[in-house]
């Protein structure tokens, strides 16, 4: 992609969310971008550091968010455009420090674009950045279509430096993961030298906005200004073109609306065919609203819909706007026309306008629908997310829930961020029993091992990414070998941040950039902290259970390490190690003891049960020749053969 | 002043199969295809650990005017392309109607649910009967078995494509893919994939 994100100004390309927020960043001059892998975000930085040679820029994947933004406003505070993206949950990582930046501001243009994931399409949570811009009274904007996510981009910086302070561009992952045609800008000349100029007092800052220390004290006083920063916003949004309204002069219902919702209202609007006697404010200044500009709308029409995700922030901020101008009647997530749980779409928004002006909307003829109905019922049976064929997870949770079955105390697995977190599922023989934070698994267990005394008899075991171990786990780690906890972590390592596409992380030799970097290792650094460290390769199943069995019957804080690369990484990806085979003649199917273990527990999607013949079978163009399934067969039907 | 018809403003297609199959590349390139043609195009897709093995959907719009929600409305898809069947009938029942068209790659991919016999999977006649069911009209194509026997099973996603193409009247000619493929792609796989296309021009198109 690096050759379209640089093409020339004038060009329209067809760009993914997220490559039209790096478009807009590079029109806007950043220098240096940071963030943590996280989808929807993960594209954002990859589009950056792919061109980072060519356009002299610094890109790094932190080791979290909070190091990010760290890392980001000293670019900031040195003068230069800096930006950090993550996802939605990664914004709570960095908010202790988002909180202090906000209250410092910052010199360099600087822009944190959060990614929310509404309907947790790749999350295990439902949570918003939006909260954050008010609660730490920071600007915030949201793109409504692809060209604007790269308009809007490149404008938050220049608001920045207007305000020196940071400025939230909120995403979601229906705008950062889908595609649309955007026209580009130009792109100016890189340079600028770096240089902090903290001379002064504590107060230098107020003053002069680009000199003295950035520390926020005396707290009132920078506070104060901090909010005279947010007022200067909220008259620029006054005339922000990121704002509009579409419809007739006073429409029967007028919808207020933001980001890619605006796209699900005005398709609403035309499938109902309510043009006429509907209109749509769209807003891309969405903290704080303009109040001016909010009431010269709100005026038009006294029932309002707000239309937005998840929760009822912008319906909140609307809702006080208008409290002085009469009694309006709202519809949104509060009345129930809207949930406010699960993302959103043309059909969800449709079914509440045409409830709330009394019309009827059916999609396709009844007829048509039942029978849809009924055919799905048995023509598309359910189709669960697995791990991938040959995925060294579904080897390794195979080993852990054997070794905890054996172990008889009803030890159980509390699960980390990752595609391991699947290991809830039958995939993973739902050996997981909690799943919460980055990190939380160890430390979910490092408090269950101090639970003896209580009572508590189950072995507590957990299981973290490589990625991961570094990102949270090393703190949890630390406090469970200084505070005596008893529990077994497992680091499923993998060599990469496998989830969202392979980025490096701080164990690898290689940076965001492709440049060398100094690699940490894993279990030199578990043992550097005082934890008993094994390692073992999950595709060996019989040494792999056997040293889980010997550490759960051991005290202490134990680590072992899973070493196997991820099948669709780019040294594995189509290559097989083995071709495997299944011999009809040894496969006893369901007469077999196993009664066929291999597709009815192991359930590699590589593996099919070919009922009429009664045996197991290999599909070719699924399985990845990892050579796992040929261990697991009592009767030793799966064969191995080295490919060549 | 508009060079290229479109059946429908906009024109909506669904690619639709299972996680690891090449559904986003797939789209992305006839998206690419029809930009090139000055068209906008909108793509709504999925993707991250929740895919694994999962369903996973592209929704395209293709129009001469406007950017379109990246999901398209229930029963708004004029054409489906399944490169699993058993998704053929999953998409077509929330988004199609009586005039959508499909195309339908053949080769199942089973769900875990199949493979442990907590569920069955439909025979091909009652796929055939189904997907026939739900459209106006439907292609049955054999193109990951054919990609296979060509060397390799993801040229299935170009047959599929190439055949898309051709069938629901888009404007893309093998030039558009050729200029991507070469582009993107080494000189030996580009012409594998040139292949691919045109295999499934002579085989699927007008047999």
């Amino acid at each position: 992609m690096s050759s379209t994100v640089i093409d020339k100004a004038g060009s329209r390309h067809l760009l993914m969310g997220n490559e039209a927020i790096a478009r807009g960043a590079l029109e806007a001059g950043v220098r240096v971008a940071a963030g943590y892998p996280g989808t929807p975000s993960s594209e954002i930085i990859e589009t950056l550091a792919a061109v980072a040679g060519e356009r002299d820029l610094y890109v790094e994947w932190s080791v979290n968010e909070k190091v990010a933004l760290e890392v980001a406003a000293a670019a900031s505070f040195a003068g230069l455009r800096s930006l950090c993206a993550m996802k939605q949950n990664g914004v709570n990582v960095a908010s202790d420090f988002l909180l202090h930046l906000a209250g410092s501001g910052t010199r360099g243009g600087m822009v944190l674009v959060p990614c929310d994931d509404p309907g947790a399409l790749s999350s295990i949570n439902e949570g918003e950045s939006r909260h954050f811009a008010r609660m730490v009274e920071i600007p915030l904007l949201e793109p409504g279509d692809f060209q604007e996510a790269k308009d809007m981009l490149c404008w938050a910086f220049t608001l920045s430096e207007e305000i020196r302070n940071l400025v939230m561009v909120r995403s979601v992952t229906r705008l950062s993961h889908a595609s649309g045609s955007v026209t580009f800008g130009d792109l100016p000349e890189v340079g600028g030298r770096a240089a902090f100029d903290c001379r002064g007092t504590l107060l230098e800052t107020l003053s002069d906005p680009l000199r003295g220390p950035l520390i926020p004290f005396p707290v009132p006083v920078h506070h104060a200004r901090q909010q005279q920063k947010l007022a200067r916003a909220v008259a620029l949004f006054e005339s922000s073109p990121f704002n509009g309204y579409d419809g007739p002069e006073h429409p029967e219902l007028l919808i207020v609306t933001s980001s890619i919702c605006s796209l699900y209202s005005r398709e609403a609007v035309h499938l109902l065919g309510v043009g006429d006697r509907v209109g749509i404010l769209k807003l891309g200044t969405t903290w704080p609203l303009p109040p001016k500009f909010m009431r010269s709308h709100l005026r038009r029409c006294g029932r309002v819909l707000v239309v937005e995700e998840v929760i009822p922030f912008l319906e909140e901020n609307v809702k006080i706007l208008a409290a002085d101008l009469g009694p309006w009647t709202f519809f949104g997530k509060m009345d129930g026309s809207l949930l406010s749980a699960g993302e959103l779409n043309p059909d969800r928004v449709a079914a509440a306008v045409a409830q709330i002006l009394g019309i009827s909307y059916r999609p396709v003829p009844e007829a048509y629908a039942a029978r849809a109905g009924k055919l799905a019922e048995t023509g598309a049976p359910a189709r669960e997310i697995t791990f991938c064929a040959g995925c060294p997870h579904r080897a390794s949770f195979w080993s852990i829930h054997g070794a905890l079955q054996l172990d008889g105390r009803q030890g159980f697995v509390c699960g980390d961020i990752g595609c391991y977190s699947l290991a809830m599922l039958p995939c993973g023989f739902s050996a997981l029993k909690t799943l919460h934070a980055m990190g939380s698994g160890a430390g979910l267990a490092s408090g269950f091992g101090k639970l003896r005394d209580f009572g508590l008899q189950q072995p507590a075991l957990a299981v973290c990414g490589d990625s991961t171990f570094f990102h949270a786990v090393l703190p949890a780690l630390v406090n469970a070998v200084h505070n005596r906890s008893n529990l077994t972590l497992v680091v499923l390592d993998n060599s990469g941040t496998a989830m969202t596409g392979f980025q490096p992380h701080p164990g690898l030799p290689v940076d965001a950039m492709g440049d060398i970097a100094a690699g940490i290792d894993i279990v030199s650094l578990c043992r550097s902290v005082g934890a008993d460290v094994h390692v073992c390769d999950p595709f060996d199943l019989r040494r792999t259970r056997d040293k889980l069995l010997q550490l759960l019957a051991t005290e202490g804080t134990k680590v072992l390490v899973l070493k196997q690369i991820c099948a669709l990484s780019p040294e594995k990806k189509g290559k097989k190690r083995f071709r495997m085979s299944v011999d009809a003649d040894k496969c006893l199917g369901q007469a077999c003891g196993c009664n066929r273990l291999c597709t009815r527990v192991f359930m590699c999607p590589g593996l099919i049960w070919d009922a009429r013949r009664g045996v197991s079978e290999i599909d070719e163009v699924i399985c990845a020749g990892c050579g796992v399934c040929a261990d697991i067969c009592p009767a030793g039907a799966i064969a191995k053969e080295e490919a060549v | 002043m508009q060079a290229y018809e479109l059946p429908q403003d906009p024109f909506n297609v669904i690619i639709t199969g299972v996680g690891g199959q090449g559904n986003v590349m797939a789209s992305r390139m006839l998206g690419d295809m029809l930009s090139r043609r000055g068209l906008l195009v909108t793509i709504g897709e999925t993707f991250g650990a929740s895919q694994r093995g999962g369903s996973v959907m592209s929704h395209l719009r293709i129009s001469h005017t406007a950017t379109w929600s990246p999901q398209i409305p229930a029963g708004r898809a004029h054409v489906v392309v399944a490169l699993e069947p058993t998704e053929a009938v999953r998409v077509l029942a929330a988004y199609g109607n009586p005039e959508t068209i499909a195309l339908c790659n053949t080769r199942p991919i089973y769900p875990v649910g199949v493979l442990s016999g907590a569920s069955a999977y439909p025979s091909p006649a009652e796929l055939r009967e189904a997907v026939g069911a739900l459209t106006a009209q439907a292609w049955f194509l054999d193109a990951t078995d054919r990609a296979l026997e060509m060397g390799n099973p993801i040229l299935g996603n170009i047959m599929m494509i190439s055949a898309l193409t051709a069938l629901a009247a888009l404007p893309v000619e093998r030039d558009d893919f050729e200029a991507i493929v070469t582009r993107t792609l080494p000189a030996d796989k580009a012409a594998a994939n040139l292949a691919a296309w045109d295999f499934a021009r002579r085989h699927f198109v007008c047999p």
